[in-house]
């Protein structure tokens, strides 16, 4: 890739207040080879947006601090400020109060024409220019940073290839020639053309068909795999956030961020009404996703081999407590379901008694995954083996039921606690925040 | 002497005067079309401002050109200001209204990206609204200009130049030999011009307006 000589040192940091427009190209000239995170941080810092004539703030204070490298969602029901939140970050929006620091340097108030040539911007819908092909699109923010026209050139293909369209065959195609997922991934390609460190993203993918819509959010995952920069991501969508985020902010009205955390901490600990209810009916079941087997603590029932005398499967059957039984072969490995009975009518063969065991889970299988293997097997019970395929002990329907409503009791008082805390926490640390913000720039 | 012996008699004539027609068109029009545009690249944000241009230019062209021309006279003299000034005004409104509707009609979600990937406000004019509004001002531009070639011949009452001159000649001597032959070459020329005009925006759309958002 030819070098432009106004763009000696990729990825030296720009100095803060720079006057001349070469300065704002220093920052875009990182190429994606590059190992490692690419990205930037950002901190939003008592964000403030408030429109002349209405009484209360649309975003009000909004404080939220995003590693280099972090893809954050921001999510939250319409008209709570989240896409506002998310303009005010590249400016389009002018915040009333607050700053923004992106890779440490405070933009509040740099030029913003300059700040958005550093920051990719995706939107609904792609907006992609019609009267442009798809190669003209991609090339605007590095034209308009007087890359050479060869680089330009060169970076156009790149893209293209990047965002998985042929570049010989969408070079010079028009956007209106092109499927919604098409153009959703010219859109992501002209807003990483430049190299920024940072991207946002305003429901990209709230256009498009579901189908296309899951096949994207894959892509992005792949891409942020291999980029790793910074990306701040909006959407309504919870299911969509818990896919593409390491972290999600959700908010509530005014921008007001309910809760901050990992998708994990967000379904098993919602820090109050609100986030459970956004996190939607479902969260029982999503958050069957996120508790393995070994949780919730497996029973055992009785067990025989093959290799054990009849008459002692007999005597179990008729004295012991439960209906069942479990067969195991001769490595113990979990093999038929034997009940009451089953031995006479198979005039005592073990080859013909009994159900086969269909399905297993081992103690890292998912609770999902061991429910769904409890109400397709007849017997209401799932066997639990090693990762060799012994056997380990079973779990229940019952078992199951009562440690999810342990787990989501628990989840509730726990979230209660945090909450208390966090309220405690919260007047020491903005003011901790506000004193030393400055120190901890750049990752 | 027929329509046809009168053409040949005096062809150079008539060319003279069929170049000046087109010519002080075709000048009027670059100088409606700059100012035209400006007005509406001026307006079109704001409502008040929007409409205010609207309706100023609607109000010039209600006012009969006869009139106008015969108000610039003792303001401006006689000739060739009078006809520029009167047909610049009247090729004003179609321009004005068109550009106007034209750049309110781009979808503000791609100013919205515009401004977003770090174009300024001169950039995202001059790459993305105009060229999007360009059709519809394009349209603005065809129509002021037939208007224009009617127009034009009323010039000649204020010794402009043009087939105007013709069709005044004509009318002046009717009955005598060649007052009709006058009349009719001056409106057929000009119905030609505006045909051969009409033409050249029709190539000038196929060269200007990009293929991916021809309709």
């Amino acid at each position: 890739m030819p070098e432009s000589p106004a763009s000696a040192s990729p990825g030296a940091p720009e100095a803060p207040g720079a006057a001349t427009g070469s300065a704002g190209t220093t920052c875009a000239t990182g190429t994606t080879s590059a190992t490692g995170t690419t990205g930037a941080t950002i901190e939003l810092e008592s964000l403030t947006k408030r429109y002349p004539g209405s009484p209360r703030p649309a975003v009000d204070n909004v404080d939220l601090e995003i590693r280099a490298g972090e893809t954050v969602i921001l999510v939250g029901p319409s008209g709570c400020g989240k896409s506002t939140t998310l303009k005010m970050i590249n400016r389009l929006i002018e915040p009333s109060g607050g700053r923004i620091r992106i890779g440490g340097e405070d933009v509040t108030d740099m030029d913003p024409v300059r700040l958005r040539r550093r920051v990719g911007y995706a939107i609904q819908s792609s907006g992609l220019f019609p009267h442009m092909t798809v190669a003209q699109n991609i090339a605007l923010v590095p034209k308009m940073l007087r890359w050479p026209a060869a680089r330009v050139r060169a970076r156009v293909e790149e893209m293209l290839d990047l965002v998985g369209l042929d570049p010989g065959e969408f070079h010079g195609r028009y956007p209106r020639r092109l499927s919604g997922g098409q153009q959703q991934r010219v859109g992501v390609a002209r807003a990483l053309a430049a190299d920024p460190p940072v991207l946002l993203m305003d429901e990209p993918f709230g256009a498009v068909d579901p189908l296309t819509r899951d096949h994207l959010q894959d892509e992005l995952i792949r891409l942020q795999h291999e980029l790793r920069k910074t990306i701040v991501f909006v959407t309504h969508d919870f299911d969509e956030a818990i896919k593409l985020g390491d972290r999600i902010a959700v908010l509530r009205e005014r921008s007001h961020i309910a809760q901050f955390d990992t998708p994990e901490a967000i379904l098993t600990h919602p820090a109050d009404d609100f986030v459970s209810g956004f996190v939607g009916a479902g969260a029982a079941l999503k958050r069957l996703n996120l508790t393995r087997v070994r949780d919730v603590g497996i029973t055992d029932c009785p067990t025989v081999t093959v290799d054990d005398p009849l008459q002692r499967i007999f005597d179990l059957l008729r004295s012991g407590g439960s209906h069942e039984i479990l067969l195991l072969d001769r490595r113990r490995r979990p093999y038929k379901w034997l009940r009451r009975g089953d031995l006479m009518r198979a005039k005592g063969s073990l080859a013909r008694a009994g159900t086969l065991v269909h399905d297993t889970v081992t103690r890292d299988a998912t609770l999902r995954d061991a429910l769904e293997a409890v109400l397709t097997d007849s017997s209401g019970r799932v066997a639990v083996t090693s990762g060799r395929g012994t056997y380990e002990g079973v779990v229940d329907v019952e078992t199951l039921m009562n440690s999810v409503r342990e787990l989501l009791e628990a989840d509730r008082l726990e979230a209660m606690e945090a909450q208390h805390e966090r309220e405690g926490h919260r007047a020491g640390r903005t003011h901790a925040e506000q004193e030393g913000a400055g120190g901890e720039a750049d990752a | 002497m027929n329509f046809w012996e009168y053409l040949g008699n005096r062809h150079q004539q008539l060319l003279i005067d069929t170049y000046q027609h087109a010519s002080v068109v075709f000048q009027c029009m670059v100088a409606a079309t700059v100012i035209g545009v400006l007005i509406g690249v001026a307006t079109y944000r704001s409502d008040w401002a929007g409409s205010m241009a609207t309706t100023a230019t609607s109000t010039l062209l209600t006012i009969p050109s006869l009139a106008m021309i015969g108000l610039l006279i003792p303001i401006v003299g006689l000739g060739v200001p009078p006809t520029v000034i009167a047909l610049t005004l009247y090729g004003l409104l179609p321009i004005v209204r068109n550009s106007i509707v034209g750049l309110r009609g781009v979808d503000p979600a791609l100013v919205d990206a515009a401004t977003g990937i770090g174009m300024s406000r001169v950039a995202r004019l001059a790459r993305v609204e105009l060229p999007l509004a360009w059709p519809p001002i394009l349209t603005g531009i065809r129509v002021s200009t037939q208007m224009l070639m009617g127009i034009a011949a009323i010039a000649a009452y204020a010794s402009g130049p043009g087939l105007g001159n013709l069709i005044f000649r004509g009318i002046a001597s009717l009955g005598s030999s060649n007052a009709l032959n006058q009349v009719l070459a001056g409106t057929l020329l000009i119905i030609l011009l505006a045909l051969l005009f009409d033409a050249g925006y029709v190539l000038i759309g196929r060269l200007t307006i990009s293929r991916g958002i021809r309709a």
